[in-house]
């Protein structure tokens, strides 16, 4: 960013090298189409997995969006992150049903397992953890989501045998690379 | 033999795929006669995964709660004619569905939403094809009007009045935009029309833009909704190939085509305008009308949104007639209503009622009561924008006007249920929480009041209330509503509001007496041993994360309140009722 945050943006995120010519082909497809922003940062998002501050720079330097703007619609919706997320992206449904069934002892007990918050990776780069608004699986409530798996009617026995068995999958995966 | 299985995004959490899946290998490995069909939700969330099992004579069977590995000995039963009805639906839950009335769902659980022969077998785009060969706009306009449809998204203005707005506009091209951005959390209306009847939603936008003139329609959806982008994206190829969208439609001078744009997640994009900015690539903030989107909306564009319901009832009212939907609901809500009934419900799922429905008939009538026979404390509805009605006012019929007369509001439809053990002041917490994260930062008194409001509700539930916070609460709550520009600021206190004034006990007896009346608030409450009741089995001591039980086994055990956390785990594990909350 080329201004006078940019500094201390840099030091709250993790910044990877990537290769920025990955989401050329969508810049290119959606620079002449006012009102895409959105659109390609969704695109860049699938490609990276996050959207790193080297790849909105670029995107705002190929459309000519000020960089600022890039930056301010990346941070205003929930959908976008900044940060990479681990293997097993955890996302806990906090909505009103969830809520009242009890949504924040599984969150207390993902916490207790694996020692991360509401938007943190572990060290082992395993798990993230990320809150939503609502999954809309509201009769299965509390519900999370991890990798596009539904996992309803959690009790905190459930979730502890859930997040255990995604644990081992995924170490026996690393081992067998 | 056809076999139809439910394939919602419910559904599916439940294992409905691999009820599919599972079929579907046996089908072709086994060479069976069978036709293997997907339908969308049906609304019964509880008794996912559903199959329906039609018969040669297509008499229809309702199986619920399958699972991957009963399939088959049900099918081989149902080709038997075994009467085993261990898996059949039940008479009562039977008996809760023909309850409801349903208009805008009444396909959805029925067709498979990805053939647009089966829309087109149950009357499908004859509506279109009646307006588009038969009725002029004013005609159209004039049926809707008639038929006294209000906006299902929330704020209930008149349906009508908005396509004449936008219609009585010179300026072109006009633009009619679909707010699929179902944002309310504990709701799903509109996910399970778009999953289970998308080419009813392309039908209803497409009447529409011939009413108001506009070639170009929008359906701005959520991104945490793929199941419906890919239907919908599927619905729109289809009905562009069959000539239901495009050039020509139909043989008249009409052309319309839809496209699909995802959200990216931001409540605030309910308001139109600010809906309208994040269309244009920006941050969703609303800006001050009017001019309103029917004179100046994208790109400055004459603009119509409905939401997705509300597009849902069009097909019905045109084949129908205006008078007929108008002859269900109360005087100044007409029609139907859908509600997502959640929470602590037995049976939670998605509702069609005619408005003007008790809500007790809601609530034990289809829903079946409350979960675990608890005490129906209250419902909560309109979500962070409504309030909550207390059980005492059961009797308040579902209409716009009703509902508003007791502080909540119709909103989207979404119908939480809560019992005894919810703590209300924790509720109206929770919507303030949701609401300071999601206020855009434009206005200040939306920014910092619901911060504020935010900070009080805090103290409170921790026990640190003080003297005169309610009132504080009260007196910001006005400022918020009166300081915002948009609906998300204006409707904010609400939850806070309607909570004072039904549960006022409450606030007062955590602020005074540092007591949580439902036991929900951790600060405020105390795990004590029930000595009459322990054993000295020792379960309790071994599940404490912080050694705050002591005693030795088979001796009665103490808790240290100094060190205990409140976690709740004795209270969980003990199996003898030794353990109360106070």
């Amino acid at each position: 960013m080329g201004c006078c945050g940019a500094r201390e943006q840099k030091e709250h995120f993790l910044d990877e090298a990537v290769d920025l010519t990955l989401i050329d082909g969508e810049i290119n497809k959606y620079k002449e189409v006012k009102g895409s922003l959105i659109t390609i940062l969704q695109h860049a998002q699938e490609i990276y997995g996050y959207l790193p501050l080297s790849v909105l720079e670029h995107i705002a330097n190929k459309t000519g969006i000020y960089s600022s703007q890039v930056f301010g619609v990346a941070t205003f919706y929930t959908q976008f992150r900044l940060n990479p997320v681990g293997e097993n992206l955890i996302m806990l449904c906090k909505g009103t049903a969830c809520h009242v069934n009890g949504a924040d002892k599984i969150e207390e007990v993902i916490i207790e397992e694996l020692g991360i918050n509401d938007g943190e990776t572990t060290e082992d780069n395993l798990f993230t953890l990320n809150n939503v608004a609502c999954l809309g699986c509201c009769s299965l409530s509390p519900v999370m989501m991890i990798n596009g798996e539904t996992y309803g009617s959690l009790t905190p026995q459930k979730t502890r045998e859930i997040l255990n068995q995604l644990k081992e999958e995924s170490l026996l995966v690393r081992e067998g690379n | 033999m056809k076999v139809v299985v439910g394939l919602g995004s419910c559904g599916i959490a439940a294992g409905a795929r691999k009820v599919y899946e599972e079929l579907d290998h046996q089908v072709k490995n086994n060479n069976l006669d069978i036709d293997l069909e997907i339908t969308g939700c049906v609304g019964m969330c509880h008794l996912e995964p559903i199959v329906d099992i039609y018969d040669e004579d297509n008499h229809l069977e309702r199986y619920v709660k399958v699972s991957s590995d009963k399939i088959l000995e049900i099918i081989n039963k149902s080709i038997e004619k075994n009467q085993d009805n261990t898996y059949k639906i039940s008479q009562v839950d039977e008996e809760a569905l023909g309850k409801q009335v349903r208009i805008a769902i009444e396909n959805c659980g029925v067709i498979n939403p990805e053939r647009l022969e089966e829309y087109l077998e149950n009357g499908g785009y004859e509506a279109l094809k009646k307006c588009l060969l038969e009725m002029t706009p004013e005609e159209i306009i004039g049926e809707i009007r008639d038929s006294g449809l209000r906006g299902r998204g929330g704020a209930g203005f008149p349906t009508w009045f908005k396509w004449n707005a936008a219609m009585v506009e010179k300026a072109t091209p006009k633009f009619m935009v679909c707010n699929a951005d179902e944002g309310d959390p504990g709701a799903f209306m509109d996910r399970s029309v778009l999953e289970g009847d998308p080419h009813r939603l392309l039908e209803g936008m497409a009447i529409g833009a011939y009413a108001m003139g506009a070639e170009e329609g929008i359906i701005y959806v959520r991104a945490e909704y793929p199941l419906a982008i890919k239907r919908l994206d599927i619905a729109i190829k289809q009905a562009r190939e069959a000539g239901f969208l495009g050039k020509k439609i139909l043989g008249s001078d009409f052309n319309f085509d839809v496209r699909i744009k995802a959200g990216a997640g931001a409540f605030v994009c309910g308001e139109e305008t600010a809906l309208i900015a994040s269309l244009e690539g920006e941050r969703g903030m609303p800006r001050l009308k009017p001019p309103f989107p029917a004179q100046k909306g994208y790109w400055n564009q004459p603009t119509n949104i409905n939401n997705v319901e509300t597009f849902a009832n069009v097909p019905w009212i045109i084949r129908n007639g205006g008078e007929a939907f108008a002859a269900y609901g109360t005087e100044r809500s007409k029609g139907t209503k859908l509600f997502a009934l959640t929470g602590k419900i037995k049976k939670g799922g998605l509702v069609e009622v005619p408005m003007g429905m008790p809500i007790r008939d809601i609530i034990y009538g289809i829903g079946g009561g409350i979960l675990n026979d608890k005490k129906f404390k209250a419902v909560q509805m309109g979500g962070p924008s409504g309030g909550c009605i207390p059980a005492e006012l059961d009797a308040t019929t579902v209409d716009y006007e009703s509902l508003s007369k007791v502080g909540a509001i119709m909103g989207s439809g979404g119908m939480v249920v809560m019992d005894e053990s919810t703590c209300m002041v924790e509720m109206a917490r929770f919507f303030l929480d949701f609401t300071r994260k999601e206020s855009c930062g434009k206005c200040i008194h939306c920014r910092l009041g619901t911060k504020r409001m935010l900070e009080i509700l805090d103290r409170i539930v921790k026990g640190d209330g003080r003297e005169g916070d309610i009132e504080l609460l009260e007196s910001l709550a006005v400022e918020v509503k009166d300081g915002s520009l948009c609906g998300l600021g204006q409707t904010a206190p609400n939850p806070v509001l309607s909570t004072i004034r039904f549960f006022r006990d409450e606030y007062e007896a955590h602020i005074n007496d540092k007591k949580c009346p439902a036991h929900a608030c951790k600060a405020l409450i105390t795990y004590e041993v029930v000595e009459e009741n322990c054993i000295g089995c020792g379960m309790c001591k071994r599940s404490c994360p912080v050694d705050a039980i002591s005693g030795a086994p088979k001796k009665i055990h103490e808790i240290d309140q100094e060190i205990c956390i409140q976690c709740g785990k004795c209270y969980e594990v003990c199996k003898f009722d030794a353990i109360k909350i106070d």
